[in-house]
């Protein structure tokens, strides 16, 4: 005789369980689990919106409280995706609307959000507490608007890095008096400037607030107004940090950072002058997070800023920092775990700052924490990828970005596999991978054969034939995400290894040589993987099916084919290929 | 397997305004003086890149073709997309080289460093394209980078029966009698304006979209 827990103690055991991973195992064990685990589980994630449609999931999760959503290919950040491409958050909210009245948090990222979907969230959830919309397009401030006036418990409003048509600062306005919940606000990326006096009164009667990441406009001397009424801080973003220089602004801004204690992150930074950056120097030993990514301060400067937070834990910065400032972070801050230098002038053709693989190499020296990379520079050697893949076996995110396309090592001119193939045998718990420079099939074989762990991998301008793709796809257990564009790689890997990509959320191949044809074949095939051509040269079939398609986006879903493709994407499945053959 | 070899014809699509010293002193701006001439030179040599036989050679190309274009872009010639630098972290060395200048700041589009994508479109083209208008420092450099854009949009031969894409014959025939493109843009009143008449920089701070529209339609705007 079987005895079983009463649901409700088996509903309490699972509420301890937060990851998706753990609740979809969970859910596995028998019918009666399923249906247990399925009335409870609060929290969803979509990777890709694509994969499945609102009312399968509302089917399934009845009670959800949080949704958070990933809509187009990563290579759109980069201009690779067309504008129109899709994922479109409308029917996902009009769905939820009506099915979830008790949601609480929405997350997005790279998807399309209207000021229509923002009015019927801020009118459908009574409880509504989290927006965060990271890369989004589509609305405007308008739209933002509507938010902050309805939203009577809003706690975060987050719109890292979104495309906002801004039409004024006006929508700040719209929180009404009675608001006190806010706890995140990151307007950094709108362009206009708010009413300041509105900005003051909503900072002032918030004392939860943690999070306030202003825009660039928000003057320089204002700033110390907004620290004041919110000592509280944990992370701040600040707007424009120049400005004529006056020792009275300088020793109110000074005093403002002084009292802010809890700080731990600071952000923002806009066109940051040497003069201003001592008034922070209070703050400097307690942050763990520093984005000075805006901040075109030169290598000394930088250097002396650094050098007072040795406990930053998280450091983005321009290549201004040059390799001598990467010095004296490696000799400052040993507990550094995440590094990002970006350049400052991507498309120049000569280099603007003495900014080399040696910096890199130092911090991997320095620091033995670091485990998260992405580097842009103009020369990079096989010598210094070994050293560093020997400094840093811990290393779990590495994404090196050499400007020229193909450069090989600076010193012996050959490709950079025997680089990047030390640095996958060393780190053995490497996720993420982007490849640059002069690459032969021969670093492919080396991804396959040892990066056990990796889950995302980005291959631009490499490899020399199918084989390439092959090691990839055969060997990498745990890929999740693959984008390749600009290389030789066809059918014949893409054909072979079809049931790999039904394990993986997506893949994308552009400018590469897979053929119309071959896509035919695994859209038929394939009938649990949408198989999209993207082609801006009208319909694939009005060429020879050998032609290779500009660009193709697979990924396995459980929602059939898009029903809201715009023209120059095709799906390739059975009827198509009935149609057209 | 046949290799589909992606061949473009010699076609030049050429953008000529009106502009005559005359019709800029009406409008009472400051007067250009010379005619803006934005020509999309699709020939095949700009376009470059086989598809179907990409190696380190054929990058070459990409790269001498640049090189040898009349008009040498200020910036090193550029792959779409690379190196994959978002958007708004695009601009950051052009804003410090302009120094403090507030009306920098104020433009502030999206993101922070100032870039300034508007929407283009070509009448007689599927689909839209963004370009970042910071990108470029003079109306030449522009009218480069939109027929980089749109060469596609030009007659392709695939195999030796030369079929031809998805250009109908209408629109062939409008290519082949050289027929004007003529390039507008549409303002922060909302008005459709030819550009060209202004200097550069008021362009890009008042250009909210392009459109590139074929000559016959743009008779209203002369």
């Amino acid at each position: 005789m079987a005895y079983s827990f009463p649901e409700e103690v088996l509903e309490h055991v699972f509420s301890f369980l937060c990851s998706d991973k753990d609740r979809n195992a969970v859910s596995l064990v028998c019918k009666s689990w399923y249906e247990i685990e399925r009335w409870c589980r609060r929290r969803i994630f979509i990777g890709n919106c694509y994969s499945v449609t609102p009312d399968i999931v509302i089917r399934r999760f009845p009670k959800v409280r949080a949704m958070e959503m990933k809509g187009k290919p990563h290579f759109a950040d980069f201009n690779l995706v067309p504008e129109g491409w899709g994922a479109y958050v409308y029917p996902w909210i009009s769905a939820m609307s009506v099915a979830y009245p008790w949601l609480e948090e929405i997350k997005l990222k790279r998807m399309v959000v209207t000021d229509e979907c923002l009015e019927l969230i801020s009118k459908s959830f009574k409880s509504f507490k989290v927006l965060v919309l990271s890369s989004c397009e589509g609305f405007t401030t308008d739209g933002l608007a509507s938010i902050a006036a309805n939203c009577r418990n809003l706690r975060e409003l987050d719109l890292k890095e979104s495309e906002v048509e801004d039409l004024s600062g006006h929508w700040l306005s719209h929180f009404p008096d009675h608001c006190t919940s806010l706890v995140s606000l990151n307007m950094s990326c709108l362009g206009s400037e708010v009413s300041f006096s509105a900005l003051e009164r909503l900072v002032g009667r918030c004392p939860n607030l943690k999070t306030l990441r202003l825009n660039r406009a928000v003057p320089l001397e204002k700033l110390p107004n907004l620290l004041s009424r919110a000592p509280q801080l944990v992370e701040l973003g600040t707007g424009t940090y120049s400005s004529e220089f006056r020792v009275d602004i300088f020793s109110n801004l000074s005093e403002a950072f002084s009292v802010c204690k809890q700080l731990k992150g600071l952000s923002g930074l806009w066109d940051a002058i040497p003069a201003y950056l001592p008034a922070m120097y209070s703050v400097c030993p307690g942050l763990t997070s520093l984005n000075l990514s805006y901040a075109t301060i030169q290598s000394p400067d930088l250097s002396k800023l650094v050098s007072q937070c040795p406990n930053l834990q998280r450091l983005w910065v321009l290549d201004y920092i040059e390799d001598s400032g990467l010095e004296a972070l490696a000799t400052s801050c040993k507990d550094l775990q995440e590094l990002r230098v970006f350049p400052s002038d991507p498309f120049g053709a000569e280099p603007n700052v003495s900014l080399t693989e040696q910096g890199l190499v130092t911090v991997s020296e320095g620091c033995p924490k670091l485990q998260s990379v992405l580097y842009f520079c103009r020369q990079m050697s096989n010598a210094a990828l070994v050293t560093i893949a020997k400094n840093r076996p811990n290393m779990i995110r590495f994404r090196l970005c050499i400007i020229e396309p193909q450069a090989p090592d600076y010193v012996t001119l050959e490709p950079l596999d025997t680089g990047f193939g030390a640095i996958v045998k060393s780190c053995k718990e490497l996720r993420r991978l982007s490849l640059s420079g002069l690459l032969t099939d021969q670093v492919f074989e080396y991804i396959g054969t040892h990066a056990k762990k990796l889950e995302m991998l980005s291959i631009a301008f490499a490899g020399d034939s199918d084989l390439g793709l092959h090691h990839v796809l055969s060997g990498c257990e745990s890929l999740r995400k693959l984008e390749i564009r600009d290389c030789p790689f066809g059918d014949k890997a893409l054909l072979a290894n079809a049931a790999k990509l039904e394990t993986m959320r997506s893949l994308w191949m552009s400018s590469c040589s897979v053929s119309y044809g071959a896509c035919k074949l695994l859209g038929q095939k394939m009938p649990r993987l949408n198989v999209e051509v993207i082609d801006e040269r009208g319909p694939p079939e009005s060429r020879p099916e050998s032609c290779p398609v500009e660009k193709l986006y697979i990924y396995r879903t459980v929602a059939g084919r898009r029903i809201d493709m715009p023209d120059f994407i095709w799906t390739m499945d059975e009827d198509s290929a009935l149609q057209h053959s | 397997m046949v290799d589909c070899k992606l061949d473009f014809e010699e076609t030049e699509l050429r953008l000529g305004l009106p502009g005559e010293k005359s019709i800029n002193a009406n409008y009472g701006k400051r007067g250009y003086s010379e005619t803006v001439d934005l020509k999309l030179n699709l020939s095949s040599k700009e376009i470059g890149l086989d598809k179907t036989d990409l190696n380190e050679n054929n990058l070459d190309k990409v790269k001498n073709c640049s090189n040898d274009s009349v008009k040498p872009p200020a910036a090193k010639a550029q792959v779409v997309g690379w190196p994959p630098v978002r958007s708004f972290r695009k601009n950051i060395m052009a804003v410090q080289k302009s120094g403090s200048n507030s009306e920098e700041v104020e433009k502030g589009t999206v993101g922070s460093a100032g870039a300034s994508f508007v929407k283009v479109s070509v009448d007689g083209a599927p689909y839209l394209r963004k370009v970042d208008l910071k990108m470029y420092k003079t109306y030449h450099e522009l009218s480069d980078a939109l027929g980089k854009m749109f060469s596609s949009f030009t007659m392709s031969k695939c195999d030796s029966q030369g079929i031809l894409d998805f250009m109908n014959e209408s629109k062939l025939m409008d290519l082949l009698n050289g027929s004007d493109y003529v390039p507008t843009y549409e303002d922060k009143d909302g008005d459709w304006m030819l550009v060209g008449d202004v200097p550069w920089e008021m362009f890009v701070e008042s250009c909210k979209r392009l459109r590139i529209m074929k000559g016959t339609e743009a008779i209203g705007l002369g």
